[in-house]
């Protein structure tokens, strides 16, 4: 295992540090923890708040700031973060407006935020949830409901910008399930990361094979094929993508995710085969954010969000927002 | 009638079986989740181990130690065990606050209000592969021990003996719950790990009220 680490002890410690240094403006840490709040408190705004596993950097904390989320909560490598720091989070963003939490749908995570929320309701704070399902890979009529994946970063920056506005709780949470449901992503991968604690692959691949389908942590795919061009494999995760929702004459904004260790070219030209490959099929795309969003240390591969607009999610979309990743 | 001592011993037993399986509960996760249900457990019950000197000084509340073990979970296990043992702990203290000593029926009470908090936490109930397979079957033996008026050994035998027959159920089903949920059909033919804890402390509690001749 080659790594620029000082070791698995403090990974997750020392990456929380080194963000919160980069952006002194913008991210506040809270003492003796990873959690991240924004420098500038809302005293009257609904307070939005996700937390993830860390290794998918840079989430959750990149999306801390203005526009977007009050405060981000980093889990240990791989794992949701525990309630404990779920409530001191959502304690220190509370205000008279309430706090909405954003949940990639885990079953760990679901359980963790779900237990912080009965705590910080027990103590009177108003505190709402969202479940981000959009891993059009995983089937929607499983008991426990579709994976999570990188599409939540565009439901955080419209409901970022519906809190920004005064929004009450119930209308902020409205607008980000209301974006949800005209959101899907389809991931493909096609080589592990290294577990930095075992310096083991997190999943098996062959040489010459890769999965459509694959969750952020190596969960089985759909198909595991042979390497296909990028337009082959774009063409077989948008087919997956269209069959499960139905985009024509919608505007859309398109995300394309690296998942770490995926160079940027790659990305672009990935990104080229699902313009032509949506244009063909009369979707009419308004932006495309191409990059490192959601991360799974340095797996390669990658994955395609579509989250379908109308006039008043574009707005939001297009409002302000000001944190280390995304700035509007 | 059971104190301080006898559940200081408890989570002694418990802690100690749990680390003596780390490898077992891993190996069985392997097959149907992530592989770390043992390790989790084990790092776990090792503070709980370095806990009990300064509980066994500190506290005489039962209630406030099943709760500082509930909160001990939900800070150390992490993934989806470290909410579900936690609320079992949590409601189960709960249901002995300001007790100093527990008598059977606390013992039988702290069990179902445990399951009943990890059915509501996990929005599931029996059948779907998880550690209620063991929870429930031991929950109702354990019941009905105490209405034979048995002694609490033999209540947490029967506790013991149910969960181990719940153990063997898990096998035979798919999971809908947890991760195993997502392989579906793939995970008939393994044991679930959770439910399988949840026998190591059936196992643990029945030794230790054995070993102290409690009644």
């Amino acid at each position: 295992m080659k790594k620029f680490i000082n070791g698995a002890e403090n990974l997750e410690t020392e990456t929380a540090r080194g963000m919160a240094l980069a952006k002194p403006n913008i991210l506040r840490q809270l003492p003796g923890c990873n959690v991240m709040v924004r420098q500038n408190k809302k005293t009257d705004r609904v307070a939005l708040v996700f937390g993830c596993g860390s290794g998918h950097e840079p989430a959750p904390n990149g999306y801390v700031g203005y526009g977007m989320l009050d405060a981000g909560i980093p889990g240990k490598l791989f794992s949701s973060p525990t309630p404990d720091m779920i409530l001191k989070a959502i304690k220190e963003v509370n205000n008279e407006a309430g706090v909405l939490c954003m949940i990639v749908n885990y079953t760990g995570d679901v359980l963790n935020f779900r237990m912080a929320i009965e705590m910080a309701q027990m103590e009177g704070i108003a505190v709402e949830s969202v479940i981000i399902a959009d891993d059009v890979a995983t089937q929607k009529t499983k008991s426990v409901g579709r994976r999570g994946l990188a599409g939540v970063m565009l439901v955080m920056k419209v409901a970022g910008a519906e809190a920004e506005m005064g929004s009450d709780l119930y209308r902020v949470k409205e607008v980000a399930e209301w974006a949800a449901s005209g959101l899907r992503t389809i991931g493909v991968a096609c080589r592990p990361c290294i577990i930095p604690t075992d310096g083991e692959p997190s999943f098996e691949l062959g040489e010459t094979e890769m999965e459509i389908g694959m969750g952020l942590h190596g969960e089985p795919g759909v198909l595991r094929c042979n390497m296909m061009s990028a337009k082959e494999t774009v063409a077989q995760m948008l087919e997956l993508i269209l069959l499960d929702c139905n985009y024509e004459n919608s505007e859309v904004v398109v995300l394309i995710n690296g998942l770490g260790g995926t160079p940027p070219m790659e990305l672009y030209v990935v990104n080229e085969c699902v313009h032509d490959y949506l244009s063909a099929q009369g979707i009419k795309i308004y932006d495309t954010m191409i990059g490192n969003f959601m991360t799974s240390l340095e797996m390669g591969g990658f994955s395609i969000s579509l989250m379908r607009l109308d006039p008043h999610l574009k707005a939001l979309y297009d409002a302000t927002a000001v944190t280390s990743i995304i700035r509007r | 009638m059971t104190g301080k001592n006898f559940l200081l011993a408890a989570l002694e037993a418990i802690s100690h079986n749990i680390i003596e399986h780390e490898e077992e509960l891993n190996h069985l996760d392997n097959a149907i989740g992530d592989g770390d249900h043992g390790t989790n457990m084990a790092r776990f019950s090792r503070i709980i181990l370095t806990d009990l000197p300064e509980l066994s000084e500190s506290n005489d509340d039962l209630g406030k130690i099943l709760h500082h073990v509930g909160m001990r979970c939900i800070t150390e296990i992490g993934g989806s065990a470290g909410p579900l043992f936690g609320k079992f702990y949590l409601q189960a203290g709960q249901s002995n606050t300001n007790n100093t000593t527990m008598e059977s029926a606390n013992w039988v009470l702290a069990f179902e209000e445990g399951t009943l908090g990890v059915a509501q936490i996990g929005r599931s109930t029996e059948g779907e592969k998880t550690m209620l397979d063991a929870l429930f079957p031991a929950s109702r033996a354990m019941q009905e021990a105490l209405e034979e008026g048995l002694s609490l050994s033999a209540i947490f035998q029967a506790g013991s003996e149910a969960a181990k027959t719940g153990v063997e159920f898990t096998k035979t089903i798919s999971a809908s719950k947890g991760r195993a949920a997502y392989i579906g059909q793939r995970s008939i033919g393994h044991q679930d790990p959770g439910a399988t804890t949840v026998l190591l402390m059936l196992q643990a509690l029945h030794k230790t009220a054995i070993e102290m001749n409690v009644e």
